[in-house]
């Protein structure tokens, strides 16, 4: 059972900071709370074992349990609109694509007071037809119903009309691209006696969803819905089956969800001022009923991208009450902390980084916390939703009670690996909700036979290293990265990476790149590094945005139409197909990827390069890495090489590379454009890590191990192993302040004598 | 159809199965394995973890979000060769109708 979760509204905080921690329990009449440092997470027995420091720091509590919800689901809603009333009739319509039309009625459009119960509303009914709601008062209740459910993912108009005068609410749902197999336009008249005390319409508008009793929002719509409108009079019979719409006489509202596109309001052009917000980042610049191919970028041709995508399953903040808050002490040191939340068996952490003062390093060396990568896979349902994890990782997956309790709680929310209840792609990813796979002691499902730990619990194979060598570092997350640019880095003698910095966003690879041309020195601990780009929210904290375009290993593609970025307009997908490949920062690139086991490396031509002396030392080679805990060797998970054409330094060295992998490691698709037999680990060459180093023009150099696995390899032998001694070598070079030599020099002189 | 369905010439990979559940498999097993270990997520066995690295029970996939996943708390495994084999008898015979067990077992 998993009874116990929280989240803070930070992920990095430097001394004298608050935190601010949100706890749900359920069943549990209190719990306690501390504050630990987190310094190996693996709690594999082959290993090290897990290690913690409790930090001195009272949190308060015991604190009494209580139950916050997660109310997961997206919709728009408009405050403080003025109340209209019926005596002037009504209209109501809508361009709708619905993607689950008949599993559970569906708000388009509604105003309900939640006192009196006068209100009205279109929706989609149980059965998927189009149908409209008026409660008028006292007992009159009037409902209609096409009776015609809506065909999945296609466009239609939909309209209600309530005329007061001729006592008729009419409405209509019109296919806007005709398909001679369903019956359109389908419109439906309902006469009824209209009551002579008519009551006002007051509360809030919503679209997508309707005001509940035990949640704020429930009936939510899954699809797309564009130009929504209320209108205080009837909509006109020929208006019905005009994709335009209607006209702007005698409008109440008229959200226009072309504009506004990046942010979480949306905008009415009625002249009413009724602009609303969205709630759970429902997808924006998505393709709209207009979209026919001729424009991709949504910045260029908004209209066409006029519709906003809703989920019953979207969630961006759970936005539960804090239980309590920490203030950390101004002479605390930097590390990767989380609190630790217990009660009898239960147990939840909640890590965080603490950083140095701003401002300062209090050590040479920083370690860069991948949090857009942990955010990627925030909750993945890989082991539970995708039978074909089982065959990549070549035996059977083990549920940890985080997968159990993700089952049956779907609610807790998406990352970029899964897909919407509707098979929409998930494009936005959070951290202000509770993340059970973000976590010390967690095992995932991709990490290799072994400890199968993955992202933040793998990267924990590197504090723990750090701390056995008993090597000063600080901490410095994504985030820092991304909101204060290279002056976090350039402090520092020697940045460290994770074990799969798999995300990154412009700003943060501007970062890293420009710390390195002035001199900085690089150690790619990982594999699969720089990969996607991603984007975050310009105001909105702890969400980013990744739209896998064009290819790279991903669960779904993105629709066409939709490669750019809604939150920035950015041309999102992978990094090389946006002039910036891996291969240029850290000298390799993805090319390969498996979960079974793990291989050695074996030394190459580059290791013998006196410029390369000092990473071998005490190393005898040429085989090294044959063990470990991530698949039983250093090479492997995800895999990286050289190439040369997307953008790998001439002049670097290839120290080392792996071979004889098994056939569950593949190609990636990026790099088979002829798919043919023989792509296995075992008959294809090209699936290997490749270790690589080079220098850097400012005196400064990159050590890149091309492998996720590295890390799980490093504690073997109790930390006296090649691993270990390799990765030590480079550290300890690179946090000389000697700097490395002038790069060596390519002629571009052709020698035509003799 | 596929091509390749699991007949009786698939009897020695199974026997290398059996002798290393955990291993790498050769090409023979792995496409054995790729069958056995494909198909639809409702119903797909998986272990439960009920001590780390310790201990396990079978367990299945439900075909929904939100459903629970079946926990068979009778069929406890400590060794995961144990947990590895007998889910392969067992999708061996739903692919097959032979039981492996009688094969390599008597």
């Amino acid at each position: 059972m998993t009874r116990l979760l929280g989240y803070a509204d930070r992920v990095s905080a430097a001394p004298g900071d608050s935190i601010k921690v949100m706890v749900s329990s359920e069943g549990l009449d209190q719990y306690d709370a501390k504050m630990i440092r987190v310094i190996h997470g693996d709690i594999n027995p082959a290993g090290p074992g897990y290690r913690e420091e409790t930090v001195d720091l009272d949190l308060g509590g015991p604190f009494t349990g209580r139950y916050q919800p997660i109310n997961a689901g997206s919709y728009a809603v408009v405050e403080n609109a003025p109340p209209n009333d019926a005596r002037s009739s009504l209209g109501m319509q809508a361009i709708v694509w619905p993607t689950l039309p008949g599993q559970g009625t569906q708000t388009i459009l509604t105003r309900e007071n939640p006192d009196s119960g006068a209100g009205y509303r279109i929706f989609l009914d149980q059965t998927g037809a189009f149908a409209c709601e008026l409660t008028l008062g006292g007992d009159t209740v009037e409902s209609v119903s096409t009776e015609v459910p809506l065909v999945a993912e296609r466009w239609y108009l939909v309209s209600a009309s309530f005329d007061v005068t001729e006592e008729t609410l009419t409405i209509c749902q019109h296919l806007l691209k005709p398909s001679p197999s369903l019956i359109e336009p389908c419109r439906v008249l309902h006469r009824f006696s209209v009551p002579s005390a008519l009551v006002e319409f007051d509360g809030p508008i919503m679209i997508a969803a309707r005001p509940g009793v035990a949640r704020p929002a429930i009936e939510h719509f899954n699809g797309r819905i564009e130009a929504p409108k209320i209108l205080t009079r009837p909509v006109l019979a020929d208006e019905m089956e005009n994709p335009a719409g209607t006209g702007h006489e005698q409008l109440f509202a008229a959200w226009d969800f072309s504009m506004e596109i990046p942010s979480d309001q949306i905008i009415d052009t009625s002249g009413n001022q009724l602009h609303g917000r969205l709630v759970n980042l429902p997808t924006r610049a998505v393709a709209g009923c207009a979209w026919n191919g001729d424009e991709h970028c949504w910045t260029n041709l908004p209209q066409h991208y006029a519709a906003i995508h809703f989920h019953d399953d979207d969630l961006y903040d759970c936005c539960w009450e804090t239980d309590f808050e920490i203030i950390l002490p101004e002479d605390i040191a930097s590390g990767v902390f989380a609190v630790y939340l217990s009660s009898g068996s239960e147990e939840y952490y909640i890590p965080f980084a603490v950083r140095a003062p701003r401002g300062t390093a209090t050590a040479p060396v920083a370690f860069v916390l991948p949090t857009a990568s942990y955010m990627a896979y925030a909750n993945t349902r890989l082991g539970i939703d995708i039978p074909e994890t089982e065959i990549v990782a070549g035996r059977l997956l083990q549920l940890n009670p985080v997968d159990l309790f993700m089952q049956t709680h779907p609610e807790i929310g998406l990352c970029f690996y899964d897909l919407h209840n509707d098979g929409s792609g998930v494009y936005y990813t959070s951290r202000l909700r509770p993340i059970v796979n973000m976590q010390p002691k967690q095992i995932g499902h991709l990490g290799g036979v072994g400890s199968n730990v993955w992202q933040f619990n793998a990267d924990t194979h590197i504090l723990g290293w750090l701390e056995q060598m008993h090597q000063p570092f600080d901490v410095i997350t994504d985030e820092d990265l991304q909101t204060e640019g290279v002056s976090v880095l350039e402090r520092y003698q020697v940045v460290i990476t994770g074990t799969h910095p798999e995300y990154y966003s412009i700003e943060m690879l501007d970062s890293l790149q420009e710390y390195l041309d002035d001199g900085g020195r690089l150690m790619y601990l990982g594999g699969n590094g720089f990969y996607w780009r991603v984007s975050y929210h310009p105001t909105l904290p702890g969400v980013i945005e990744c739209r896998k375009s064009e290819d790279g290993i991903r669960a779904f593609a993105p629709l066409p139409g939709e490669f750019y970025a809604s939150f920035t307009g950015e041309y999102t997908g992978l990094w090389r197909r946006n002039a910036r490949a891996p291969n240029q920062l850290a000298g390799i690139g993805m090319v390969s990827q498996g979960f079974d086991h793990s291989s050695s490396y074996v030394m190459r031509e580059g290791s013998h390069d006196p410029r390369a002396a000092f990473i071998f030392q005490g190393v005898e080679g040429p085989e090294f890495g044959d063990f470990g805990l991530s698949g039983g060797g250093a090479a492997g998970l995800e895999l990286d090489a050289t190439d040369h054409s997307l953008g790998t330094p001439p002049h670097t060295l290839v120290l080392a590379s792996s071979e004889r992998h098994t056939d569950l490691y593949l190609l990636t698709p990026e790099d088979m454009d002829d798919p043919a037999p023989g792509l296995g680990g075992t008959e294809a060459e090209i699936i290997r890590a490749e270790m690589v180093f080079f220098e850097t023009p400012g005196g400064g150099a990159v050590f890149s191990t091309g492998s996720i696995a590295w890390c799980g390899s490093l504690s073997h032998a109790n930390y006296d192993n090649d691993v270990a001694r390799i990765t030590t070598n480079v550290l300890q070079r690179f946090v000389d302040e000697l700097p490395f030599c002038k790069l060596p020099q390519h002629s571009n002189e052709v020698d035509r004598t003799g | 159809m596929s091509r390749y369905q699991i007949t009786d010439d698939d009897l020695k990979h199974a026997a290398q199965f059996r002798a290393d559940p955990l291993g790498i498999p050769g090409p023979g097993l792995q496409r054995v394995l790729n069958l056995l270990r494909g198909g639809p997520k409702s119903g797909k066995y998986v272990l439960i973890v009920k001590e780390p690295f310790r201990r396990w029970v079978l367990g299945r996939l439900p075909a929904e979000r939100g459903q629970p996943v079946e926990v068979m708390e009778h069929i406890e495994f400590t060794d995961l060769a144990d947990a590895e084999w007998t889910v392969f008898k067992l999708r061996w015979k739903a692919h097959t109708g032979q039981d492996l067990e009688e094969e390599f077992d008597k």
